[in-house]
């Protein structure tokens, strides 16, 4: 029988990735109706931009700040200008599909530029483990459960506490009156932009030194990370949380107690039951439309 | 006017006086050139394209030059399937490839029936026992590897109890099939069965599993990107059971990927560039020299299967596409004759391979050779 505590704790460190990579969906969603199917790429190419930095010389330290920053300009600012203000205006299913395109496009200037190899990553975390309840815990998946969650954390208070976050919120519940306060509407849009970009680059660092820099690393931690904002609710940021912590502790376990052929099944079945259940998310607020 | 006749008639004598000029040899390959096996189709094409660079720069085979066109098979059966067809409309003298097992078995019909010989990397034990005449490997068949991992396990790591971790894809439950069969007859407990899915990150339940089933040693049969990402998850999870494998587990790739975490994994390995034979040397420096990198045994196998088609095409004396199936059955070619060949080697009627074979160890990063086992006949 596997040890129950390692799998919590290394299911938590993979949820905390999908965390990340979720609550990109929940902001651009919330700010600007935007459902982003290249979320996965967004955490796989900042990956490529620090490895790029590296082979120009720079220290690991230097060329992932390099690789942020370059992140925030192509994924915030560039994506928000380039592909979602043009497509916005036709509506969120062609919006869908450019994002789809846009991730094809991704994964083909990667594999161009990079090869179809996988690469190795550093590791921003340190190695060793430590013993937690007499299971044997590295401290690399409490660094990205650590580094994850203070992420979040830090997301959740700017957008509670601070007059900057609470004018994000305002312009995503209702941009018009938000407009009539003064609230600068556009520019709360463009920061959950930088912001969806800066997680992703996050957690690009956390998750590559474990799967691997490659081309095609974006399409299982997309998948994941949808099925976790669906899941934890897609309108609230603390539900994205909550679903990939819940998808990542849930991989562990299946793969573990049911079977590693039966394990991507699990969290699609959990998928299906809040679809039927619960569409608002474990954790989500009810919407009503009307017309 | 009279000029125009007379041009006219120069040239047409000097086409059809002129000796027919010899056609080149059209060879197609279809490889992992992306997707999971990318390592794979790379180091292969590779080796390939060296081998044919150093025949046509030596003044080709028989005279003739080589021509060889790649395509990828995406490291998918299907699109393996279509490109193999694609590349047999333009009637090529041999396919080389898929390295893919499960790419190989979807495939290797499609030679047959076109009567073209297929040399390939595939190492799953049933892909020589169909009873195709056409299809040739470049290393060992698991049938073959299995009971010499299995022989070290249990004396020289002295393994009472082993868990057996494999990939869920044709490469992987041919080798599970095999090294089962092996370790039971020595009398060997598996203490757990791991499957894993081709393509998978995450490791860390697969690995609890093998820490929770304490075993004195764990057999890793994974392609090479997964190979590196289980290294690392060993290590993460501090388990220090000794690690066997056979070839991808030590691979160049996988050590360069997992880093330190490879360090101390040991494996049976077909082919290796740290072999101490001078040619294999030799190959290696040549293969650097062009590409800035050490190939893997995948570089090694698409560099041999080339010199097995000018092998056979010298043996034939003759360009023939029906003839180098028959020629290469039971053809022994000795690198002492044919130094481009590297070793020994000797291909059996169902296209099996007889060489020299090597255990090796990771230490500091590098593949260290301890054993040499002959060639069998």
């Amino acid at each position: 029988m596997s040890d129950p505590i390692q799998l919590l704790v290394s299911g938590l460190a993979s949820g905390a990735i999908y965390a990340l990579a979720a609550i990109g969906f929940t902001l651009l969603w919330q700010s600007a109706q935007t459902i982003n199917f290249a979320q996965g790429e967004f955490v796989m190419l900042p990956a490529f931009l620090v490895l790029a930095a590296m082979r120009a010389g720079a220290p690991f330290w230097l060329a992932a700040i390099v690789g942020v920053l370059l992140s925030v300009a192509l994924l915030g600012l560039a994506f928000k200008r380039l592909l979602v203000d043009p497509m916005l205006r036709h509506g969120v299913l062609p919006l869908a599909i450019a994002t789809m395109a846009l991730s094809v496009a991704m994964k083909e200037s990667v594999k161009t530029f990079f090869s179809a190899e996988a690469q190795p990553f550093p590791s921003i975390a340190p190695s060793g483990s430590v013993s937690i309840f007499g299971a044997s815990v590295s401290l690399q998946s409490l660094g990205v459960f650590g580094i994850g969650i203070v992420a979040v954390a830090a997301l959740s208070l700017f957008l509670e506490r601070t007059s900057t976050g609470r004018q994000m919120q305002a312009a995503a519940q209702n941009p018009m009156v938000a407009r009539i306060i003064g609230v600068p509407v556009e520019r709360m849009i463009l920061l959950a932009f930088v912001i969806n970009a800066a997680l992703a680059a996050l957690a690009s660092l956390l998750v590559t030194p474990l799967y691997l820099a490659k081309f095609s690393a974006g399409e299982a931690l997309g998948q994941a990370a949808f099925i976790a904002a669906i899941v934890g609710g897609f309108n609230q940021v603390r539900g994205a949380i909550v679903g990939g912590l819940a998808i990542g502790v849930l991989d562990n376990f299946a793969a573990a107690y049911v079977s590693t052929e039966y394990r991507a099944a699990v969290p699609l079945a959990l998928l299906i039951a809040v679809i039927l259940f619960r569409p608002q998310g474990l954790v989500g607020r009810a919407e009503e439309r009307s017309v | 006017m009279r000029t125009f006749l007379a041009a006219s008639l120069a040239l047409a004598t000097a086409t059809f006086a002129a000796p027919a000029i010899a056609q080149d040899i059209q060879i197609a390959d279809v490889a992992e050139l992306s997707g999971g096996g990318a390592t794979v189709g790379t180091n292969w094409k590779n080796g390939i394209d060296l081998a044919v660079e150093e025949i046509n720069a030596a003044g080709g085979v028989l005279g003739r030059k080589i021509v060889v066109t790649h395509a990828d098979s995406q490291s998918n059966p299907g699109v393996a399937r279509a490109q193999v067809q694609k590349a047999l409309d333009s009637n090529p003298y041999v396919l080389l490839g898929p390295g893919y097992s499960g790419s190989v078995k979807a495939t290797a019909p499609l030679a047959a029936d076109a009567g073209v010989t297929q040399i390939m990397g595939g190492e799953a034990a049933e892909l020589t026992q169909m009873g195709d005449k056409f299809l040739f490997r470049t290393s060992f068949g698991q049938q073959s590897t299995m009971p010499k991992v299995a022989k070290y396990m249990a004396e020289d790591m002295k393994a009472k109890t082993v868990a057996v971790v494999w990939v869920n894809n044709d490469f992987g439950k041919g080798g599970r099939e095999s090294i089962e069969k092996a370790l039971k007859e020595r009398g060997v407990e598996i203490v757990a069965d791991v499957s894993t899915e081709p393509g998978q990150v995450d490791f860390a339940a697969d690995v609890a599993k093998v820490k929770a089933a304490n075993p004195d040693a764990a057999f890793v049969y994974l392609n090479e990107d997964e190979s590196a990402r289980i290294l690392k998850e060993l290590t993460r999870q501090n388990v220090t059971t000794p690690l066997m494998g056979e070839t991808t587990l030590v691979g160049q790739k996988v050590i360069e990927l997992a880093g330190d975490a490879a360090n101390g994994a040991r494996a049976h390995v077909g082919l290796t560039t740290d072999a101490p034979i001078e040619a294999v040397r030799a190959f290696r420096d040549r293969f650097v020299k062009k590409y800035n990198y050490v190939p893997d045994h995948n570089g090694l196998k698409g560099y041999l299967a080339v010199q097995m088609v000018k092998a056979a095409s010298e043996k034939m004396g003759k360009i023939d596409p029906k003839g180098v199936a028959d020629a290469l059955h039971g053809l022994t070619i000795k690198a002492s004759d044919d130094p481009s060949i590297l070793m020994d080697v000797t291909f059996d009627e169902n296209g099996d391979i007889d060489r020299e074979g090597f255990l090796v160890e990771v230490v500091d990063g590098k593949q260290v050779v301890k054993q040499v086992l002959p060639k069998l006949h």
